[in-house]
């Protein structure tokens, strides 16, 4: 069974509305404060990265159940300009907006499953999950 | 036609009145207002009809529907109910009247369509008005309040400041906490300044590089910044992102980025009893 939610993107505010969200979830599913901590931050990454770059998109969360594990999936998706080359944006430091350059490979290292598809012109999107311990 | 059709609708306020109270109190039961007491609620409902009436039948005049709405929103009536009662009372006055003739052309019907439609729109637009008005107006003073609270500089000693932060960062708070930062250690003269962000919630790489550039900033007009209140989940989640802090002191609570901003000054806290203590003990000494 999956329970499926979503959190539109449109203006900063929104950040704070998908983050809060997911924290409820993370809550609700019985992750530990750190792991909540690093859910929280990932959706913010996320959703800044739509705001920033694609101007609007979404955030869906889906309650992921395996045989013998439970994880949150955390989906941002945006109809923006895509990403050039993907390979660059996994490194560490590299931006084009000025800011640190954190925020996908940080993303990456908070959560435990990372997989990002993007298309010039049509969009990007990034799926992550965070198991349950 | 649109007067004949007022004085046959005014004429038949009760039965058209009655109805319309049927069936606002039938939609009840599923709803918003279940709870607000029924006496009151009938009796606002039993006003309401009365207000839309009165209107109807001074063509217009406003006042009394202006006074009633303000009541509703003081007393936080959803503006669902409103509209939900207004479209019901549109539906119950043309099946009145249609009942009343015994047969309509589509042009008839049209007009009729009409003629009602002209008195419930001006009531329906105005409400609407006077309720987005009042919400818009509270929305902007919150947006004041918030800013108002949103990055205070406490000077807690001579040369030493305090900038606590309290919830969500944002863009626009980002570049306040900056400028009162800024003006704040120019101002108060401060060497050292502690920010607190034991109460923000998320740290994520926005929020730090705007805590770094704060920092870099006070360096450059030669004060040190220390970073504290990181509790230890934040202090994983940033080693994950990966952000280099390393630039600046950072302390896991006031307490101790106190301490350590009078180290920096030069000074130390002193227990006077402890002092005392040792004052008498180097003067029993001094006798031997």
């Amino acid at each position: 069974m999956k329970t499926k939610s979503q959190v539109q993107i449109n203006k900063e505010w929104d950040i704070v509305g998908a983050r809060q969200m997911g924290r409820e979830l993370a809550k609700e599913m019985g992750f530990g404060t750190v792991d909540q901590a690093r859910i929280a931050t990932a959706i913010s990454e996320l959703a800044r990265n739509i705001y920033l770059y694609a101007d609007k998109g979404a955030v869906t969360f889906e309650i992921e159940e395996d045989l013998n594990k439970k994880g949150l999936k955390i989906i941002a998706s945006d109809q923006g300009p895509g990403i050039a080359d993907l390979s660059k944006v996994m490194e560490d430091g590299y931006s084009t907006s000025g800011g640190l350059g954190a925020g996908l490979p940080g993303v990456k290292r908070l959560m435990d499953y990372f997989d990002i598809v993007s298309e010039p012109e049509s969009g990007t999107t990034i799926t992550t999950i965070k198991w349950v311990r | 036609m649109p007067e004949a059709l007022r004085r046959i609708v005014v004429e038949n306020s009760d039965v058209i009145s009655k109805s319309w109270l049927d069936e606002v109190t039938e939609k009840r039961k599923s709803d918003y207002t279940s709870n607000i007491s029924d006496a009151l609620y009938h009796s606002t409902n039993q006003e309401f009809i009365n207000v839309i009436f009165s209107s109807i039948n001074r063509r217009g005049d406003t006042a009394e529907m202006d006074d009633f709405a303000e009541r509703l929103i003081n007393l936080g009536w959803p503006l669902s109910y409103i509209t939900d009662g207004l479209q019901t009372f549109r539906r119950v006055t043309i099946e009145f009247i249609l009942s009343q003739s015994d047969k309509v052309d589509t042009y008839e019907f049209s007009r009729i369509l009409k003629i009602v439609e002209d008195w419930v729109e001006p009531i329906i637009n105005q409400l609407v008005n006077q309720y987005s008005g009042s919400w818009e107006h509270t929305v902007s003073l919150q947006r004041l309040a918030l800013q108002e609270l949103s990055a205070p500089l406490i000077p807690v000693m001579d040369n030493i400041t305090v900038m606590p932060l309290i919830g969500t960062i944002d863009t626009e708070r980002a570049k306040l906490i900056m400028e009162n930062l800024l003006e704040g250690v120019m101002k108060h003269n401060s060497e050292v300044v502690l920010i607190d962000i034991t109460g923000v919630p998320v740290v994520d790489t926005m929020v730090a590089h705007h805590i770094i550039q704060a920092a870099e900033a006070v360096r450059l007009i030669g004060s040190t910044c220390i970073l504290v209140g990181i509790r230890p989940e934040i202090a994983q989640t940033i080693v994950n992102l990966g952000i280099d802090l390393s630039k600046f002191p950072t302390k896991s609570s006031l307490r101790k980025g106190f301490k350590k901003a009078l180290t920096i000054t030069n000074r130390e806290i002193v227990d006077l009893n402890d002092a005392k203590d040792e004052d008498i003990t180097k003067m029993l000494d001094s006798l031997k």
